[in-house]
């Protein structure tokens, strides 16, 4: 049943228009609407706040304000889990960015609550704020760690001697830009109370953490929230967290009594959810004449918020990529007056990787060798860092097998050397890395009398593919046909996973599942050395099990497991891209691209490959189209929403194929399974990038690369 | 809107609304903005869905999206920007595809809409969902219902000649082709970027080779 490309379990749902997400739940009977009214400031106080009008609206239930809002915990930066910490709302009169939620309206229609909503007048005291990353760049901190428990700063060597002392070097500044997820369903939740029980359908990626959020919002025990998540349209990040919507229903459904379903506008989207923060990256590369790397380092520079501190891992991506013995890498921030930044698909990984292989690539201009050739000449044979053994590490043979595939060698040798008729074409490649986590995760495979098997986690499917590939581990592991493998995920009432987050969702939850089943088989057929006549398992559950038999399957979280300490463990790929670069236009079109990617056993080779084609659009995204910009003297984003806030549609979108090496890592756990969620993403933009300076001869260092950035460059002679 | 409220005096007071929302504080603009709130009336809209004649009282604000949504309950049909940005609410008005989120409700009064709940179900699949299925067309599935009302729309356009932006030559019949299709679906965005296997479904459906 692994390795079978079998179709989506739910796709007849989809498809039919019969999957019902968050909102649309008619669970709880008639709900009313609410509608967020953000703050017209960035930064400031609220002098005074009239609702009288509002109240009066046709249809009005409640305008809730920070004048009454219910006590909330207090925001706590102590939680250790980032993403079950208390999201209080309405709290004081102080606005720290532009769109902060300031009332929410609630009435019997949508129409009345919107209209409602533009009644209520809110009058500000506001105060100047800082918002543009590289005018206070100068006052950054040094933050004590980087987001998911690395490092902030590393250090070995001295790459400022080496980089003087060697013949080559590059020595680059980068800008990544403001950057959202944007998942085509706009968060919702639809909050509804049974006594002192409060049932939210909501769209999240995790469960357990949204659970816990909102038990420490609302100030109640965990046991008395119940979180349901059956459908969600996309997450990529942005649903990691509990955000406003999910709290104000709730705290608008207990007042009145009633359920309450509130949804962001796509707006609101771009100001509540949340994005991968502003970056300047500055890369240093100290190389030889033969290309073999004596340095490297990697500054980056974000924007922060006050409020809550955020170091996304954007100067780890070399940590564990090339040798060198002369390496620093480090993470500052710098707080401005704007949302807090929040994990985007492939946090770390999709900013800082956009930079460094562009680096890499300028290396390999400046070396006049070929972009491969430079990076395997710089494949280490242990993790350079943390001095341990790589587990499965295939980045060369995925270079190599891409270059074949693609015809690598067939590419313009020289930068704008190719041209047909009013199009220049460019060939780039670049590499991946991706680091892997494991989270603690539990899982529940009941085997009923009548033989059928039901599976149980509280992992969402958020588009990912779970439903399917947990049937799928199931069935082969009690080796039963897959039609009578029946999977229950993401509700609360189930056992308690690491949710849909940071490529881990799979290789979680599949090996907690595995193990469930071999509970399972234990418990009816005694231990393994009597195993063997498989087929037996069914007849002897229905022989001396009358209501059925369960077993229990737990995955330890990565720190609990020596191999995490022991090996490196990531995923790897190479891309490879061909742009045409109209000329006289600037215009940028892919014209193909290929990923081949190394990320353990692929569960299910058709909804791996989707995901990881999407992530290697996403990387087109970051190359050509995505950013959001700031308005200087108002802290807002302009371009917030979907018109002005670019992302790739069908026409950017040509022939792209992805390969995944038939692979199995031993090490990551017992099923050999890594993630590919996020690994699409991950250097995919290089390979873009390098392809248009290839084209063109144009290299742009601030993305993404735009036709205005290109235009002064062109006509190339 | 009531009737003796014109579109001038509606576009007037909108924007004076936004001001008091945004700037705040002038009586004057929030006694504009409260005429607003009361711009609204329910009105019999007869409409004939997936079929089925129905008749909805409907506040005369509601969006043909919300119509169906939120009060015939067809939440097939999704919401992804309410500004006519991404396609996800596509249905087909008189067999026309059309943002519903940028349509009226009560405009339609008398018409015949086709939901993706209306396309087929899941015993009966339409060529296109079935083709979705097995290109695993999509991943999360919150656009794949625009999407593939989206693409029976762009069946029929070319049915009827219809060219595009990208069509060559225009005296002659519109043959589809993969830029041809992209370019006609590209105001349905997938965030999930499954464009190459949507592609794939609706090329097997349409019956051309890449
Ligand atoms: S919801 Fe209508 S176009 Fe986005
Ligand atoms: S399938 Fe998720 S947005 Fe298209």
């Amino acid at each position: 049943m692994i390795g079978q490309a079998l179709d989506r379990r739910d796709g007849t749902f989809k498809v039919t228009g019969r999957a019902a997400y968050s909102y649309e739940r008619q669970d709880a009977g008639q709900a009313a609407h609410g509608y967020m009214v953000g703050a017209a400031v960035a930064k400031g106080r609220i002098v005074a706040i009239d609702v009288a009008m509002a109240r009066r609206a046709p249809g009005v239930a409640l305008v809730m304000t920070h004048q009454d809002v219910a006590p909330q915990g207090a925001r706590d930066g102590t939680v250790a889990e980032q993403f079950a910490r208390p999201w209080p709302v309405l709290i004081g009169d102080e606005v720290a960015f532009f769109g902060q939620p300031v009332a929410l309206v609630v009435a019997d229609t949508f129409e009345q609550a919107r209209a409602a909503a533009a009644l209520v007048v809110v009058t500000y005291a506001t105060d100047a704020g800082a918002f543009d990353l590289a005018a206070h760049r100068g006052e950054a901190y040094t933050p004590k760690m980087a987001a998911a428990g690395f490092p902030a700063d590393t250090c070995f060597g001295d790459l400022d001697r080496a980089m003087a002392d060697t013949p080559v070097n590059v020595d680059v500044t980068y800008t990544t830009p403001h950057h959202f997820a944007q998942p085509m369903e706009p968060a919702a939740c639809l909050a509804s109370w049974n006594g002192d029980d409060l049932a939210v359908c909501v769209s999240v990626q995790g469960i357990a953490a949204c659970r816990n959020a909102l038990a420490r919002t609302l100030l109640i025990a965990p046991e008395r929230v119940h979180v349901d998540a059956a459908f969600v349209g996309g997450g990529f990040g942005s649903k990691l967290r509990l955000h406003e919507e999910t709290v104000l229903a709730a705290l608008a459904s207990r007042r009145l009594q009633r359920p309450v379903k509130v949804a962001h506008t796509r707006r609101q989207v771009f100001n509540i959810a949340g994005h991968g923060p502003e970056m300047i990256h500055r890369v240093r590369l100290a190389a030889r004449r033969d290309g073999t790397l004596l340095g490297i380092g990697h500054d980056v520079n974000m924007q922060g918020a006050r409020r809550e501190e955020y170091v996304e891992q954007a100067a780890t991506v070399l940590r564990s990529l090339y040798a060198a013995p002369h390496r620093l890498t480090r993470h500052r921030v710098t707080n401005l007056d704007l949302n807090l930044g929040e994990a985007v698909r492939g946090p770390g990984e999709a900013p800082g990787l956009l930079a460094v292989e562009s680096a890499m690539d300028e290396l390999a201009i400046a070396l006049d060798l070929d972009p491969i050739e430079l990076r395997i000449r710089n494949e280490p044979d242990l993790d350079p860092e943390r001095r341990v053994s790589f587990s499965g590490r295939r980045l060369v043979e995925c270079m190599r097998e891409g270059a074949s595939r693609f015809g690598w060698a067939a590419r313009p040798r020289r930068p704008a050397s190719r041209r047909e008729g009013d199009v220049l074409v460019g060939f780039g490649m670049s590499a991946s890395i991706r680091a892997c986590f494991q989270g603690a995760t539990a899982a529940i495979v009941r085997m009923e009398p009548d033989g059928r098997v039901i599976v149980k986690s509280d992992m969402t499917d958020i588009g990912t593919g779970t439903l399917t590939i947990l049937a799928q581990v199931a069935a082969g592991a009690l080796n039963v046909p897959i039609a009578g493998v029946s999977v229950q995920l993401a509700r609360s009432d189930l056992p308690v996973s690491a949710g849909s987050g940071g490529s881990w969702g799979a290789s979680n939850t599949c090996n907690a599942v595995y193990r469930a089943c071999d509970d399972l088989r234990r418990k009816v057929m005694g231990p393994a050395s009597l195993w063997g006549r498989e087929a037996d398992l069914a007849s002897e559950v229905a022989r001396r099990f009358p209501d059925g038999v369960e077993g229990e399957g737990i995955l330890p979280g990565m720190q609990d497991d020596p191999n995490y300490k022991e090996y490196s463990v990531n995923t790897y790929g190479a891309n490879f891209a061909e742009v045409g670069v109209d000329v006289t236009t600037g215009e940028v079109r892919l014209r193909r691209m290929l990923g081949v990617f190394c990320a353990g056993r692929i569960v299910n080779p058709k909804t791996a490959r989707s995901q990881v084609i999407g992530g290697m659009i996403w990387g087109v995204g970051a190359a050509l189209h995505e950013a959001a910009h700031v308005d200087p003297r108002y802290g807002n984003f302009v371009n917030g929403d979907l018109a002005e806030y670019l992302v790739p549609v069908h026409a950017d979108i040509p022939a792209i194929d992805a390969i995944m090496l038939d692979d199995f890592d031993d090490k990551a756990n017992p099923l050999g399974i890594k993630g590919v969620g996020e690994l699409g993403i991950c250097g995919s933009g290089a390979a873009v990038a390098n392809a248009v300076f290839n084209a063109t001869g144009i290299r742009v260092r601030d993305f993404p690369i735009t036709i205005e950035k290109l235009l002064p460059g062109l006509p190339v002679r | 809107m009531s009737s003796n409220v014109g579109r001038r005096t509606f576009l007037k007071t909108t924007a004076a609304a936004v001001l008091a929302a945004t700037e705040s504080g002038s009586n004057l603009q929030a006694v504009n903005a409260q005429t607003i709130a009361k711009a609204s009336s329910a009105a019999p809209t007869r409409l004939t869905v997936n079929g089925n004649d129905l008749t909805v009282d409907l506040d005369s604000r509601t969006t043909l999206l919300d119509a169906l949504r939120e009060h015939l309950q067809l939440t097939g049909t999704k919401k992804g920007c309410d500004q006519g940005q991404c396609g996800a609410c596509t249905v087909l008005v008189e067999g026309r595809r059309i943002n519903s989120c940028l349509t009226l409700a009560v405009m339609h009064d008398g018409q015949a809409i086709t939901t993706i709940e209306g396309l087929g179900t899941p015993d009966k699949l339409h060529p296109l969902q079935r083709a979705f299925v097995a290109h695993d067309g999509f991943q999360c599935g919150y656009c794949t219902p625009g999407q593939i009302m989206s693409a029976a729309g762009v069946l029929d356009e070319v049915s009827r000649g219809v060219p595009s932006h990208v069509t060559r030559d225009l005296t002659a019949a519109v043959r589809l082709n993969d830029t041809e299709l992209r370019e006609r679906m590209s105001g349905n965005i997938c965030r999930c970027a499954a464009y190459p296997n949507i592609v794939a479904a609706i090329r097997d459906v349409a019956g051309y080779r890449a």
